[in-house]
């Protein structure tokens, strides 16, 4: 079979050991990783990686169940196709928002951010004590964009109550 | 620093909390409220354990005012003990580096962050007005940089450097 790229994710309970247990299956089946995210929500492990392998998705998952049979972890695995390209080549940008956690901040956010035609690159939310923080970057089609977008996002965090901020990653690219 | 009277002990305000988010207003440092807003900063510091830096808006007031004094702290190099500093404002800012900041008005997360390790900063002194430009590194830099930031109103998290720089804070102080 031609190597594709499988997408992996792992989900379940934290403990030392399962990026080595699920990395070291997979380099069994002669599998090589590309991209990865790995973190903690709330102490549940959550990973996804990109394998290329000549294994099938069913394979993989069958040399994944010796970390899922007991339930502590969930492990999917399905074949991806070649990315879509990104249309969108302008600026990044870093967007933060923070304060009192209430349904819908999210969604009302990225819809403003959707609405401008950014992509949302890079995500990440924590709340803790009911104090809620959103930091995303950004792609805009334009610095231009900023403008309005940035106008548009304060006035739904007005509604929110909540405080934002977007601004210009200033990249040092030697 | 001129000798202050003794402050009050302060309840310090937690995020999210509007106080927090608000831009201070230029204060007089020889006014009578801004003595006594002092005082009370450097009480509160003084009683709230590992904390090396209060600002006006941390105790509820929107002021450009804040306390520092990082002596003792592992990190520090250049130190100029307890002092208080009045509409201060940064003069030059070089050599940033990355590093993890906690706050005590955020106190269930730490941040990752770019500040820089060499600073200038100047600002008045309480009671005699006098203006005085203050030349530091390393962590009082750093210290410094966070209060001024909370004196206009802003939060680590307002310059966390990407999505994946929020953390559940793992120890207290």
């Amino acid at each position: 079979m031609r190597d594709q790229i499988i997408a992996v994710t792992v989900l379940g309970d934290d403990r030392p050991g399962i990026v080595a247990d699920v990395t070291g299956a997979l380099a069994d089946l002669h599998g090589n990783l590309e991209d990865s995210t790995m973190t903690l929500l709330r102490g549940h492990f959550a990973m996804v990686l990109l394998v290329r392998t000549g294994a099938s998705a069913a394979a993989v998952e069958a040399a994944l169940h010796f970390l899922s049979a007991d339930g502590s972890l969930v492990i999917n695995a399905r074949v991806l196709g070649d990315p879509a390209l990104s249309q969108i080549g302008g600026p990044s940008y870093a967007l933060r928002v923070h304060g009192a956690d209430r349904p819908g901040i999210v969604s009302t956010i990225t819809a403003v951010v959707a609405h401008h035609g950014a992509n949302i690159v890079d995500l990440g939310t924590r709340l803790v004590e009911g104090l809620y923080v959103l930091m995303a970057e950004l792609q805009l089609p334009s610095e231009a964009s900023a403008v309005g977008l940035g106008a548009e996002l304060q006035g739904a965090a007005d509604e929110l109550g909540v405080e934002v901020r977007l601004s210009l990653i200033d990249d040092d690219l030697l | 620093m001129p000798e202050l009277p003794a402050g009050t002990v302060r309840p310090v305000v937690r995020a999210p909390d509007p106080v927090l988010s608000t831009q201070g207003r230029d204060i007089d440092p020889t006014g009578a409220g801004t003595i006594e807003l002092v005082a009370g900063l450097l009480a509160t510091q003084v009683v709230s354990p590992g904390c090396v830096g209060l600002a006006a808006q941390q105790i509820g007031v929107a002021a450009r005012v804040f306390s520092v004094d990082v002596s003792g702290h592992a990190k520090t190099r250049t130190c100029h003990g307890a002092f208080v500093l009045c509409n201060a404002e940064v003069v030059s800012a070089t050599r940033k580096e990355r590093g993890r900041e906690g706050c005590m008005s955020v106190p269930d997360f730490t941040g990752d962050l770019a500040r820089a390790r060499r600073l200038v900063v100047r600002g008045q002194l309480p009671l005699t007005g006098e203006w005085v430009e203050i030349t530091t590194d390393g962590f009082e830099a750093v210290a410094l940089q966070h209060e001024i930031d909370h004196t206009d109103g802003l939060l680590f998290l307002d310059r966390v450097s990407g999505p994946h720089g929020i953390h559940p804070r793992r120890f207290y102080l």
